[in-house]
């Protein structure tokens, strides 16, 4: 585990903008109805939920279910009315908590 | 024994392929079942009115393991008045659930997008929730070309 996520937001906004956020975070993303070569069910191991916070209020969360592509991909939206830091939490199925954070300069 | 000729191998891939369809009907029947089991779970028994939900997908997916999606909600984002939720379900895969989209003022627009995986052509619903308790939905036939699900 432990892979890091990419982010990709804009360092500088006006105030009121609203921003366009992309995360990704490399993960497989295993749906747990799949079979290993045995016959064996692989069991599943996904990201279950997403959070995008903003100076600790949330702007959006996620609930994810297996039906989401390995390498969970997210844009969505985000109004900036100060500067702040964006903090982005990714939860696995097994307990994992994958963070980020990026900064954003208000004017 | 007679060659198979091609025109003959053409006929026969058909019908398989009507077979395998008609098993796969049955199958989709169920899975639309449980779609519309949790949406009426998301609304609490209230219809949706359709409209405002704009869903954005391929027409044809070549590959169900990654699908583009986009959803947006044509309405305002104010402080008391803004799209809380919005749920993502599909109507022919394992399982109905895709995601669930939690929005706030905070989010100014409420839109999102992500990829998924499809199993076969089928619907892509959307419901969303305003904050005032009203209920908008829209949904995509999405056809695929190859399903997304291992198995």
């Amino acid at each position: 585990m432990a892979e890091k996520p990419r982010l990709k937001l804009p360092t500088e906004a006006k105030k009121g903008e609203v921003i366009e956020i992309k995360t990704l975070l490399p993960h497989v993303m295993e749906t747990g109805l799949r079979k290993d070569k045995d016959g064996k069910p692989i069991p599943r191991k996904i990201i279950n939920k997403f959070v995008c916070e903003f100076n600790g209020k949330p702007v959006f969360t996620a609930n994810l279910e297996p039906a989401v592509a390995a390498n969970p991909y997210m844009q969505f939206r985000a109004k900036v009315e100060e500067s702040g830091t964006f903090k982005f939490t990714w939860t696995d199925d097994d307990g994992t908590v994958t963070t980020a954070d990026e900064k954003i300069t208000v004017s | 024994m007679r060659q198979l000729s091609r025109r003959d191998a053409l006929a026969l891939g058909v019908s398989g392929a009507a077979l395998t369809f008609i098993g796969s009907d049955e199958r989709a029947s169920a899975a639309a079942k449980e779609a519309a089991d949790s949406i009426a779970q998301f609304t609490g028994g209230k219809t949706a009115e359709k409209g405002k939900v704009s869903i954005e997908l391929p027409e044809i997916a070549e590959n169900g393991n990654t699908v583009p999606l986009s959803v947006s909600v044509d309405a305002p984002m104010g402080a008391d008045n803004y799209v809380s939720e919005v749920i993502i379900v599909a109507d022919g895969n394992p399982n109905p659930g895709i995601a669930t989209f939690h929005f706030s003022p905070l989010s100014g627009k409420a839109e999102a997008s992500t990829r998924i995986r499809l199993a076969a052509t089928q619907n892509i619903i959307a419901v969303a929730k305003t904050s005032k308790g009203e209920f908008f939905t829209n949904q995509k036939l999405v056809k695929v070309t190859i399903g997304g699900c291992g198995g």
